[in-house]
């Protein structure tokens, strides 16, 4: 489809949104990144049936830890699409990003800055 | 086992906003077991303080160790390399209160801080709901109340229950508490010893509980 999205998200692979950790959202934030979220099958359509639900509450509890300091929960999200879902996942990075351009870069601060992590 | 649950972020911030190096140290007894305080939970609690502290431009050191227990002495003596070489402000202990009073006697001179509320003696239901079974009357008499221990699971440790506030099977405290008068009684019919319930329970001795004063139980057998 060759569709674009913006440069300054990162992509980490993961084989399911199941494997994502509270600390690797965590430690995102700590090395400085100004957003994450976390992209997992839509609900219901988890190959391993419960990874995307269990990421969903993580990024609800990293949400919570991150308002109990201080700082906007809104930095870590998590979003349901599907691998077909080419124009949704472009759309996302971009609603994202803008998300992020408006709460201006994290308080925490890093030498090596990205502007978003995706999972 | 023992439950606990950590204390909010910002009580533990503050009990460490004067200080620029401190030792997180878990337990992987009770608490790990419980999610509250094993080496996942010293790693998340750790990184928060790191963000909070990064934030307010004010980086803090933290060293993770977590031990295997932190109730027995020579648990507690694994720290001294690391406190004695790492200069650390204080001690952040993630174990039940045990942890943290251990640690403490041991080191003299360091600064200790509990990072978990010890909550009491339970188990858990399911993944993530803990409650409480077991409030160490030192004197077990469940065997009387159908194996249910009417003292911890009362609301008001009724030798000879229910009262007037149980309906429904549950406690008048709250829709989500049973009525452990209410499990007994079904219990103790599926057992075929309603009889026994026509019984009165006399008072407890309570000098085994605490009214009797910090405990201590000495075992000569295993004493060196």
């Amino acid at each position: 489809m060759r569709l674009s999205y913006p440069s300054n998200v990162k992509v980490i692979n993961v084989p399911c949104t199941g494997r994502v950790d509270i600390l690797h959202l965590l430690k995102a934030i700590e090395d400085g990144a100004d957003g994450v979220y976390v992209a997992g099958c839509l609900e219901g359509d988890c190959h391993y049936l419960t990874g995307n639900l269990k990421a969903k509450k993580r990024v609800a509890y990293v949400k919570k830890v991150l308002e109990d300091i201080g700082m906007e929960p809104e930095r870590v999200e998590m979003y349901n699409l599907s691998a077909a879902q080419g124009t949704r996942f472009a759309e996302i990075a971009r609603e994202f990003t803008e998300r992020i351009l408006d709460l201006g870069p994290s308080p925490v601060g890093s030498e090596a800055k990205s502007g978003g992590e995706a999972a | 086992m023992v439950v606990g649950e950590s204390k909010p972020i910002e009580e533990i911030l503050s009990m460490v906003a004067d200080f620029n190096k401190i030792l997180l140290t878990g337990c992987k007894g009770c608490v790990t077991v419980c999610n509250a305080g094993g080496q996942k939970e010293v790693g998340i609690l750790a990184s928060a303080l790191k963000i909070a502290r990064k934030k307010e431009g004010r980086e803090i050191e933290i060293d993770e160790i977590t031990l295997e227990r932190q109730c027995d002495p020579e648990y507690i003596d694994q720290l001294e390399d690391p406190i004695a070489k790492n200069g650390y402000d204080a001690v952040v202990s993630m174990a039940c209160s045990v942890g943290p009073q251990y640690i403490a006697k041991h080191y003299e001179d360091m600064l200790v801080f509990p990072a978990l509320n010890t909550t009491f003696i339970g188990g858990s239901l399911e993944h993530g709901v803990w409650a409480e079974f077991c409030q160490a009357c030192g004197a077990c008499g469940i065997h009387n109340f159908g194996a249910l221990c009417p003292i911890a699971r009362c609301a008001k440790s009724l030798l000879n229950g229910p009262c007037g506030g149980s309906a429904g099977g549950k406690c008048e405290i709250s829709q989500e508490t049973d009525c452990v008068w209410h499990l007994i009684y079904e219990r103790m019919s599926r057992l075929g010893q309603l009889d026994k319930m026509a019984n009165v329970v006399m008072f407890k001795d309570w000098t085994s509980s605490r009214d009797g004063g910090p405990r201590k139980i000495v075992r000569e057998d295993l004493k060196q």
